[in-house]
């Protein structure tokens, strides 16, 4: 049994019949491009979102009112009502959470705010002046307001880098009155640009103290977020579970089946992230496969011709020496070579898209996209190839090796 | 006495197609030497060739022995006879069966693939079973540039690479003009002459057979008459007239 002249022989059989190769492996190629390009994609996915759950900062942990959701009836508790000021003040003791080091309530909605004659829609957020450390955010004009502020229930905004623009333009927005459901604000500060950042755009984000917003602008006694930082990452987990028992204590509840509030660290959030966009990536790579499977039977059809053609030369071959085995594994290694070189041309048109929407989506799209040559998915492309051309191969092969010296000399 | 190289007993073959039953070979009975050149004739269809592909282990035979350098090949299971097509008996079709856009050098490398001999050897002893045949300036060609004539001696070559007991040729100078079919005699009776290798040639024509030492005649797949051939045609002296 020589490897090396099989292989050689499969080569010269699939030069001599070249189009018709290229054809048969078209299936292979097709397959194996849209799994790596599917894979490429989906971890690149998977980076960009988990880049910016972290900057949200690891010690952060948040706290929503409702059920944890599980599905699209659950979206609804988003309004329930159950964080109130009372948590708020049970959450700031000490000595029921002594590793928060930060608490800051949330509220927001969708108000149009108007200057002049200008008017737009922005996200309304009424926050503490300690978002600014959480989120990593620096007004570049003017200043974020204070605790005072928010105590007084004090009529001042920040603005996002967008709300500034369309509503003033190039002009200046400090000190102008600016107008939110009918009640004057004042704007004291402008965000820089930022973009998409943890799921919160400051850029269309108008920033008020919350408790100007809950009188104001929702007419509501509750929060619809929490977030609370922690003074450490060792401690997040600790401070989840002090949150949770805390808040369990301040709602009289004892079946953790009807908490009305649901807590998420970021390692948690992280987690969700990676699974859902696995069970997307696989879902995505399944369909792939299954183009794999056709072009598998490509490869059998074409192979089987082969075998028919060559019967000629199987009795010879028979004639001259070779055992089954040998043929079995000539017409073998002529339909793995054949996949194999689909799974390296398929890997590399692979990831040459998946580049070039790497690239497509930095640039035009603005998202912090890497492009990520999955190896994984390279070695699992190959050895899929591989495996394809040996099920596939295997019936015209043993069909091939089974001949009859005589038989296969004296067909016409 | 010497142990024959080939012996049979009542040897039987029957071909089936669907119900009809067609006997092959019918109590054959015959005995081959080491060295002997010997022709084995008869009309179309008298089961000569059946006869020679079963003594060259390329179609099996149901009943009777068949003895090979004196031991039962009935035996022998699929890899063994794959060892013997390959060690010990050369093979010459009438359709000389060379792969098409190979050279003549990796054609008549072939069997050397199959075999046991180191690769280091192949191209050597090659090279030298191409010389054999007068063909050394033809090596790289491949065998549609070839004449039949040609051809045949690429497929002679290929049959001697590994040395083998018997040649087996079945109908050699078949599709071949008369001027290369001289040729192919000649070279079949040096190697019966010069290195004594037994050879066990079909053919239907007489002319052709008279080159063999000894003549067998099939008639319906039975030996009607086995006679040495009293005037041995020379087919290096059909040249010179």
């Amino acid at each position: 049994m020589n490897i090396s002249h099989s292989f050689k022989t499969a080569i010269i059989g699939l030069k001599t019949n070249k189009s018709r190769s290229i054809l048969t492996i078209l299936g292979i190629v097709i397959g194996i491009t849209a799994i790596i390009l599917v894979m490429s994609l989906g971890e690149g996915a998977q980076n960009l979102i988990l880049s910016e759950v972290q900057s949200i900062g690891s010690k952060t942990i948040g706290v929503s009112p409702g059920r944890h959701p599980t599905g699209f009836s659950d979206v609804m508790s988003l309004f329930a009502d159950s964080l109130k000021e009372k948590d708020l003040e049970v959450l700031g003791k000490k000595t029921n959470v002594p590793y928060a080091e930060k608490i800051i309530p949330i509220v927001f909605g969708s108000e149009s705010v108007i200057y002049g004659n200008e008017s737009y829609r922005a996200t309304v957020y009424g926050v503490s002046p300690d978002f600014a450390g959480i989120y990593n955010i620096q007004p570049q004009q003017g200043r974020i307001f204070e605790d005072e502020e928010v105590k007084s229930k004090s009529d001042v905004a920040v603005l996002g880098y967008k709300v500034k623009d369309k509503l003033f333009g190039d002009s200046d927005a400090l000190n102008e009155k600016i107008k939110i459901k009918g009640k004057n604000f004042r704007v004291i500060g402008v965000l820089p640009k930022k973009g998409q950042s943890a799921f919160v755009n400051f850029d269309d984000a108008l920033i008020i103290p919350y408790t100007t917003a809950q009188q104001y602008i929702f007419g509501i006694k509750f929060y619809h977020r929490l977030v609370v930082e922690a003074d450490s990452e060792k401690n997040v987990d600790q401070t989840a579970d002090d949150i949770v028992a805390t808040l369990r204590n301040s709602h009289d509840i004892t079946d953790p089946e009807k908490d009305d509030f649901f807590v998420e660290t970021q390692a948690g959030a992280m987690e969700q992230v990676s699974t859902i966009t696995n069970i997307l990536t696989l879902f995505l790579a399944a369909v792939a496969a299954i183009s794999l499977l056709v072009g598998g039977v490509g490869i059998m059809n074409i192979m089987l011709v082969s075998v028919t053609e060559r019967t000629r030369e199987i009795g010879l071959r028979k004639a001259l020496g070779a055992k089954s085995a040998e043929i079995l594994w000539q017409f073998l290694l002529e339909s793995i070579t054949l996949t194999v070189l689909g799974g390296i041309i398929g890997i590399t048109l692979g990831a040459f898209f998946s580049f070039l929407t790497a690239l497509a989506l930095s640039r035009f799209a603005g998202l912090d996209w890497k492009f990520i040559f999955p190896i994984s998915a390279a070695l699992l492309g190959l050895g899929v190839s591989a495996g394809v051309g040996l099920v596939f191969g295997l019936y015209p092969a043993r069909q091939a090796a089974k001949k009859s010296p005589m038989e296969a000399l004296r067909y016409e | 006495m010497a142990i024959p190289l080939i012996e049979t007993r009542k040897l039987n073959k029957v071909y089936r197609d669907d119900l009809v039953e067609t006997p092959a070979l019918k109590d054959i009975d015959l005995s081959i030497d080491k060295g002997e050149f010997v022709a084995i004739m008869g009309p179309s269809g008298s089961g000569k060739s059946t006869l020679l592909h079963v003594l060259g282990f390329l179609d099996k035979y149901e009943e009777g022995e068949y003895l090979f350098e004196g031991k039962n090949t009935k035996e022998y299971s699929e890899n063994e006879l794959a060892d013997i097509r390959n060690e010990k008996v050369g093979f010459i079709f009438q359709a000389f069966n060379l792969l098409p856009r190979t050279s003549v050098l990796e054609n008549v490398k072939l069997p050397l693939l199959y075999s046991s001999v180191p690769k280091s050897k192949w191209e050597d002893i090659a090279l030298e079973a191409i010389d054999a045949v007068g063909l050394s300036h033809r090596q790289d060609h491949e065998p549609a540039q070839l004449s039949g004539g040609e051809k045949q001696r690429v497929a002679i070559a290929r049959a001697l690479v590994n040395n083998p007991k018997v040649i087996f040729a079945d109908e050699p100078t078949g599709n071949l003009d008369s001027k290369s079919g001289k040729i192919i005699m000649e070279i079949l009776q040096r190697l019966n002459e010069d290195e004594k290798r037994t050879i066990i040639l079909v053919t239907h024509e007489t002319y052709t057979a008279e080159h063999a030492q000894r003549i067998i005649h099939i008639l319906d797949g039975e030996i009607d008459k086995d006679y040495e051939v009293k005037k041995i045609r020379k087919a290096s002296e059909d040249f010179e007239k």
